[in-house]
């Protein structure tokens, strides 16, 4: 369950003041599927790194499962972000120097999950998603689909309970990135709350529930 | 995060970059080579200075006349030091812990013998000198234990005077002249080689009154006291002070024992290690500055890994310990490297220059390493932190 109440972010640039967020309510229920949409600038990525604790907002409540994210600091943060959500991103964002096994195992070694069950939990989630024979790849020898495969496979092994994507099939052609989008809805049905940043109008109406963001304020939300 | 995980972690790193992480762990193996190098030069020069001035012995007490001081006065107005004389020494015998006590003046003279001629150094000195000098005699024997006042004209040669006088020849109960005076050889020494330069097998040992009168002296150059082993030299030391005073009405000589001066000479033989240390420790901090650069590019090579990492929940002690841990690997190695390059630079330098001396001790190699380590930390302290306080999102969207 994700609440914010009244949030507000505003970023300086130079002398002037920018309103990324202007005064947001917005709520979502667990197992939602949301697509967030709008032009650049209207504040949607900003949303989705409050949504994420990667951001502060400047003022407002934000609430997730119950947690009220605004007064935890820090470490309490870092600590939520890694169990609770899960970051899938335009452009992979995997490490180049590790294996598909290793950057999906990641997340794991950063919480201080014992080897075996690492193990484990990795080969599981890597079969299932398709990309078992490639474990021992490093990015760079991996197409884009199955980047983004070993990506998302890194945003679930925590089993969160939001996985938030970034223009997910930005950076793919048609095929993969249908593909990856199935891979996602999977998800979704398994109750995991999905929020999608994209421009693309055709991902947009896959989503039960869309929301259009203008000049950093919700213009048009579908409702689930 | 598990230790090994945070191990495996930086050390991935590290290695991922194989070049540039040898090239930087390079410049420390330099500096740590250079320091292990020089302190192993300096500790055996150290050692050896140590040995040398030992061969003598350790339980020695010196007496000079005069007192080292400083008077308002410019110039020595009105004398009133008086000179050391054989009878103070005779004094200094009676006191229960001392074994023996010599007297020495020392000068140089012409020694004649037959038709070779040498101009060598001789030295007045009491019967007990092989004892508390710790020499040895090669042939013949020593001075005889003639009242002082009354010795009789013999003479000990060194091993170079003997040699150069008399060659393979026999020596013993020749006579020999030296300046103007008849003397009978009785005896010849062992080799002992040179202290500082200064050769000891280049000499001629004669009675001590007999070289007051040959030099035209007043006072002794020096008393040498021998104590037992075991009792404590400032002990003995304030008996001398206390019969010299009686004898002389003031504190007109001084006294140094050999423990005072071992404690000196090693003061200044360690500053002399730790300055020579100072010299290898400036390429040190060389490739602590190659360590600084290159974690620098690292972090900035490395940002979005950091935001990524961010957003996998990472905190930010986490990205700190991960930046820091590669730069001490990276020094730590290095250092490795560099206790091999320095150990086996000195063990290199003692075989091909046998007489540089050369000692390594293992609390320099531990202190080394330490230093490396440290130095990695040093270095790895402003991009850690930088990339620690990194803004997530902000690293997140760089390219």
């Amino acid at each position: 369950m994700i609440r914010l109440q009244q949030i507000q972010r505003v970023f300086q640039v130079g002398e002037e003041e920018v309103h990324a967020l202007r005064n947001v309510d917005f709520s979502a229920d667990k197992g939602e599927y949301i697509a967030i949409m709008g032009p650049s600038g209207s504040g949607k990525s900003t949303l989705l790194n409050i949504i994420g604790l990667l951001d502060r907002p400047d003022g407002g409540t934000y609430e997730l499962d119950s947690i009220m994210t605004t007064t935890l600091n820090d470490r309490e943060q870092a600590h939520v972000r890694r169990h609770k959500i899960g970051f899938v991103f335009q452009f992979f964002h995997l490490v180049p120097r590790l294996t598909a096994e290793q950057n999906v195992e990641l997340p794991l070694v950063l919480a201080g999950v014992d080897k075996d069950e690492r193990h484990l939990r990795v080969r599981e989630t890597l079969g299932a998603f398709g990309i078992g024979d490639r474990a021992r790849h490093r990015p760079d020898q991996l197409s884009g689909g199955q980047r983004q495969r070993v990506a998302i496979a890194r945003a679930t092994i925590m089993k969160p309970s939001v996985i938030l994507a970034d223009e997910p099939t930005g950076n793919l052609d048609r095929a993969s990135g249908n593909d990856v989008v199935h891979i996602l809805e999977e998800l979704n049905r398994q109750a995991i709350t999905l929020i999608m940043v994209t421009h693309d109008p055709e991902l947009g109406e896959r989503a039960k529930r869309r929301i259009k963001m203008v000049d950093g304020g919700i213009e048009e939300d579908t409702g689930s | 995060m598990h230790v090994q995980d945070f191990i495996q972690l930086t050390v991935n790193a590290v290695r991922s970059q194989r070049m540039r992480s040898f090239l930087t762990a390079l410049g420390i193996a330099v500096g740590i080579g250079s320091v292990v190098l020089l302190t192993s030069l300096g500790e055996g020069l150290h050692r050896f200075m140590l040995a040398e001035f030992t061969q003598f012995g350790t339980n020695l007490i010196g007496i000079n006349p005069g007192k080292v001081t400083t008077h308002g006065v410019s110039g020595a107005l009105i004398s009133n030091v008086r000179p050391l004389s054989i009878e103070d020494a005779q004094a200094l015998k009676r006191i229960p812990q001392v074994v023996d006590v010599v007297s020495v003046v020392q000068g140089n003279a012409a020694v004649e013998a037959g038709k070779r001629q040498r101009r060598t150094t001789i030295y007045g000195i009491d019967p007990a000198a092989p004892e508390v000098f710790k020499l040895q005699v090669a042939s013949g024997r020593f001075l005889p234990d003639d009242p002082p006042r009354a010795a009789r004209s013999f003479a000990v040669l060194g091993s170079k005077v003997r040699e150069e006088l008399f060659g393979s020849g026999q020596a013993l109960g020749e006579r020999i002249r030296i300046g103007s005076e008849r003397f009978r050889v009785i005896g010849s020494m062992e080799s002992k080689g040179q202290l500082l330069g200064f050769d000891l097998d280049d000499t001629v040992w004669i009675p001590t009154a007999k070289a007051l009168a040959m030099f035209n002296r007043e006072s002794l150059m020096e008393i040498d006291v021998l104590y037992e082993e075991g009792s404590s030299a400032d002990e003995v030391a304030s008996q001398i002070r206390k019969i010299l005073i009686a004898r002389h009405g003031s504190e007109d000589f001084t006294i140094t024992t050999q423990e005072k001066m071992l404690e000196v000479l090693g003061k200044i033989l360690n500053i002399l290690t730790l300055a020579v240390g100072g010299l290898g420790g400036i390429s040190l901090l060389v490739g602590g500055v190659g360590i600084l650069t290159i974690m620098t590019i690292a972090v900035n090579e490395r940002t979005n890994e950091i935001g990524l990492l961010r957003a996998l929940g990472s905190e930010k002690n986490q990205i700190l310990g991960l930046f820091l841990g590669e730069a001490i690997v990276l020094a730590s190695i290095g250092g490795l490297a560099g206790l091999l390059l320095g150990v086996g630079g000195a063990w290199l330098l003692g075989f091909l220059v046998p007489a540089l001396p050369t000692h390594t001790s293992w609390t320099y190699l531990l202190a080394a390493e330490m230093l490396a380590a440290a130095v990695g930390l040093l270095a790895g302290v402003l991009p850690a932190r930088r990339a620690a306080a990194l803004n997530p999102v902000d690293a997140l969207r760089s390219e």
